[in-house]
């Protein structure tokens, strides 16, 4: 038998829309077709709320609160869509653009790139802050794989893959703010990865060219997604 | 397993042992004194005693911190009530000469100045007077008397009660009311519940969990076992930075004699009461005094923060209710259970009750360790306690709350310390770090510095503050070196309102906080760096 979970009822821009207690504020918008942009959030993984992107408003909080890490309650109104949250947002793009090697004309995975998607959806046109040209590593040790940390943006979806689906926990984050970045085991060649099974699911969840099959052409790099929801709902049943 | 009757008994065969020595002369052995090797000089001490043949006369002890740390090293003695400041090792016969008559005049510290007078001690109450490694020193000045009052004649709602009526908040920062986290995590379902002790200090210039760690350890030890039993947890993580070896040392060796006093452990004074701590040391990252990010490194996981809520009364370490409180938070417990709530929440102001330990740094006369008050001006903290600052220089800010709180310009030394009074100045409490800064200080290169730390110790979890900070000390640097313009510091304020708003935890959303409030009140040091900056109104 289900278990049993409450209705809550709410406004979201102001339509009157309903979700179970245990949903997001993302889940309920999602159903209804509001959109909320997302970077880190991939259905099948864990939440983290760090992009930020999917921040909202909601009547009377005193913050702002990331709709993928916050449950509905009775009677809330959200607003997904103010100038300010516009702003933020293209704000946070900037960063993102500012911190590596966004250039799109050279990567890729131009036209297949969630940042490049972002960036065009809520109009960021150009960046206002200075490269922070970090000093990044490109590592093609790995038989079939390249990971370009300049293309990054540690949404940490390949760490979460990695640990919670496949369960090798190859990749994980090395080092604090600006000089943070993915790592296979300990920081050895990705190639000389004892754990990493090659399965390829870090590649299919990433987001941007940082993780791409080698030898595929510009305009091929399609990302794979699908399999991640049924895998997670299976380890699910099987975890009880 | 001792009873409490056994720990009594301890405690006057102590007091009998101590008042068989007419004078007791206690030398400071906190971090800042040892550094000026007052080891040494408790050596010599005891090397010019025995030469006197006064070892049934005289006792030397080593204690913890006596809070004028820039007058160290520190030696006191009782009952002359006589402090000697920045003794060496050659005063150590003279000491010794003068006791029960006139004091050593070159190194005499007069205790009628308003360092000493002004302060009211509650947490330091025992700093500066008991032996941090010894339990039996402790006992003698009420130690676990607290403990035994809750665990014997007080339900765990009575304790909370008391906890709540004290009208004590959080001191690590957040200024949280503890008695309502209490309430929390103790109405918090599940079997296994934790209290954890954060002893995390990171703000630069600031040393008061520090300083209570390695004066009164067993204070923290009392005060969480009082928590655990209110609450109903069963087990405790102190988590220390492992910057603090000399606390470090001292924890370790209190819990062990809590342990083998009874006080901690299984069947704690024969009550069936059952509590345990461990010790886990913070590997130098700052981020993980935030409480979410310091629960992930005590599950051994990198110290990245979580988005809260869930709040760790509900769900906390490895998924459990746990309660997580600063030091000096703890160290107020014992106080309180001891003589009321009604009693602490007679000190300080409507909003802000008891006393605040403050450490004051910079350009201050008396840097050191105080202990005021709440509603104390900030005049009175910098003016008379610290004795302003040094030399002819003028004073020109106080920065509180470390690198994620404000700088109040001389205009508002005049208002009262309190947590909401501090907030409506654009600056915050914090853990009660005060840097002192006069006329030679740029505001902006303060700014500046912070940002920069706080950069640093961003986790790079989430954009706002990993690529934002960034963006914002290169912003700064650039004014400081008269290379920005206004569109500049247009975009550094629009990166200010990102970052505070839109960051995952704590750091980032204060991180601006330094230079919002220098920019309120010294806007025009900004200008004047500025290379397209309108010309100053006349």
């Amino acid at each position: 038998m289900a278990v049993r979970s409450r209705i809550k009822t709410l406004k979201i821009d102001g339509r009157d829309v309903s979700g179970h207690e245990d949903e997001s504020i993302l889940d309920i918008a999602r159903e209804n077709n509001i959109y909320i942009p997302t970077l880190c959030q991939l259905d099948g993984l864990s939440i983290v709320g760090a992009c930020r992107l999917c921040l909202v408003e909601v009547q009377g909080w005193r913050k702002l609160v990331p709709a993928c890490a916050t449950y509905i309650e009775e009677g809330m109104e959200v607003f997904t869509n103010t100038e300010r949250l516009q702003n933020y947002r293209r704000m946070i793009l900037e960063l993102l653009f500012s911190e590596g090697n966004h250039i799109c004309a050279i990567c890729v995975s131009n036209g297949n790139c969630e940042l490049q998607d972002l960036a065009q959806k809520l109009g960021m046109d150009h960046v206002r802050f200075p490269n922070l040209q970090p000093v990044r590593t490109v590592d093609m040790t790995h038989e079939r794989f390249v990971v370009d940390r300049n293309r990054c943006v540690l949404c940490a979806r390949c760490v979460r893959v990695c640990d919670e689906i496949e369960g090798a926990h190859t990749w994980d984050i090395k080092g604090r703010g600006v000089d943070a970045r993915v790592i296979p085991d300990l920081d050895i060649d990705w190639g000389d990865s004892p754990t990493c099974t090659s399965c390829g699911k870090c590649v299919n969840v990433c987001p941007t060219g940082a993780l791409v099959v080698k030898g595929q052409p510009s305009g091929e790099m399609i990302k794979r997604q699908e399999f991640l929801v049924y895998l997670s709902e299976i380890r699910e049943a099987r975890n009880g | 397993m001792m009873t409490y009757e056994e720990l009594q008994e301890l405690a006057a065969s102590e007091v009998e042992k101590q008042e068989q020595h007419d004078y007791c002369v206690r030398v400071c052995l906190a971090a800042g004194c040892l550094s000026l090797y007052n080891d040494e000089i408790k050596n010599a001490l005891e090397i010019a005693v025995e030469d006197r043949g006064l070892g049934d006369k005289v006792a030397i002890k080593g204690v913890g911190c006596m809070g004028l740390c820039a007058a160290g090293p520190l030696v006191s003695v009782e009952p002359d009530g006589v402090l000697y400041e920045r003794v060496s090792v050659d005063d150590a016969p003279a000491i010794i000469d003068a006791l029960g008559k006139d004091p050593v005049e070159h190194i005499h510290c007069p205790l009628d100045i308003p360092f000493f007078e002004r302060q009211q001690k509650i947490v330091l109450e025992n700093s500066g007077v008991v032996d941090p490694e010894s339990i039996e020193d402790y006992l003698t000045r009420q130690g676990y008397e607290a403990l035994m009052i809750a665990l014997t004649e007080m339900s765990s709602a009575e304790v909370i009660d008391e906890v709540v009526r004290s009208g004590l908040r959080g001191r690590g920062g957040g200024g949280y009311p503890t008695g309502l986290k209490w309430q929390t995590v103790a109405k918090a379902m599940g079997d296994t519940k934790y209290v954890i002790c954060n002893g995390d200090e990171g703000d630069p210039g600031a040393f008061m969990d520090r300083s209570v760690l390695e004066s009164d350890p067993h204070r923290i030890v009392e005060g969480m076992v009082i928590a655990a039993y209110a609450v109903g947890a069963q087990k405790g993580y102190i988590y220390v930075r492992a910057e603090y070896p000399l606390a470090i040392e001292r924890l370790k060796l209190a819990l062990r004699q809590a342990r083998r006093h009874g006080v901690l452990g299984d069947n704690i004074l024969g009550t069936g009461f059952n509590f345990n701590i461990e010790i886990r040391l913070g590997a130098g990252a700052y981020v993980c005094g935030e409480e979410t990010a310091l629960m992930a490194s005590i599950e051994g996981n990198r110290g990245n923060p979580r988005p809260r809520p869930p709040y760790p009364a509900d769900h906390g370490l490895w998924g459990d209710s746990t309660l997580i409180n600063n030091v000096e938070t703890f160290a107020n417990i014992a106080p309180i259970v001891r003589n009321g709530g009604d009693w602490y929440a007679s000190i300080g102001t409507e909003g802000s009750k008891g006393t605040k330990v403050f450490a004051l740094a910079g350009q201050i006369q008396n840097t050191g360790l105080i202990e005021v008050p709440m509603g104390i001006t900030l005049r009175e903290i910098v003016e008379e306690i610290g004795g302003g600052t040094p030399g002819e220089k003028a004073f020109k800010a106080v920065q509180t709350g470390g690198p994620t709180g404000g700088c109040i310009p001389k205009e508002y030394l005049d208002v009262p310390v309190d947590f909401d009074s501090l907030v409506e100045l654009g600056s915050i409490m914090g853990s009660g770090g005060m840097i002192v800064m006069d006329e030679t200080s740029s505001m902006l290169g303060v700014a500046r510095y912070f940002m920069e730390f706080c950069m640093t110790e961003s986790c790079g979890k989430c954009i706002p503050c990993r690529v934002g900070t960034a963006q914002m000390f290169r912003l700064l640097d650039k004014i400081t070196k008269g290379q920005g313009t206004m569109t500049d510091l247009e975009l550094l304020e629009e990166l200010c309102d990102l970052t505070k708003y839109a960051s995952l935890c704590g750091l980032g959303q204060s991180a601006p906080n330094p230079v919002l409030s220098t920019l309120r009140y010294f806007r025009h040091e900004y200008l004047e760096q500025i290379i397209d900056a309108p010309e100053p109104v006349a």
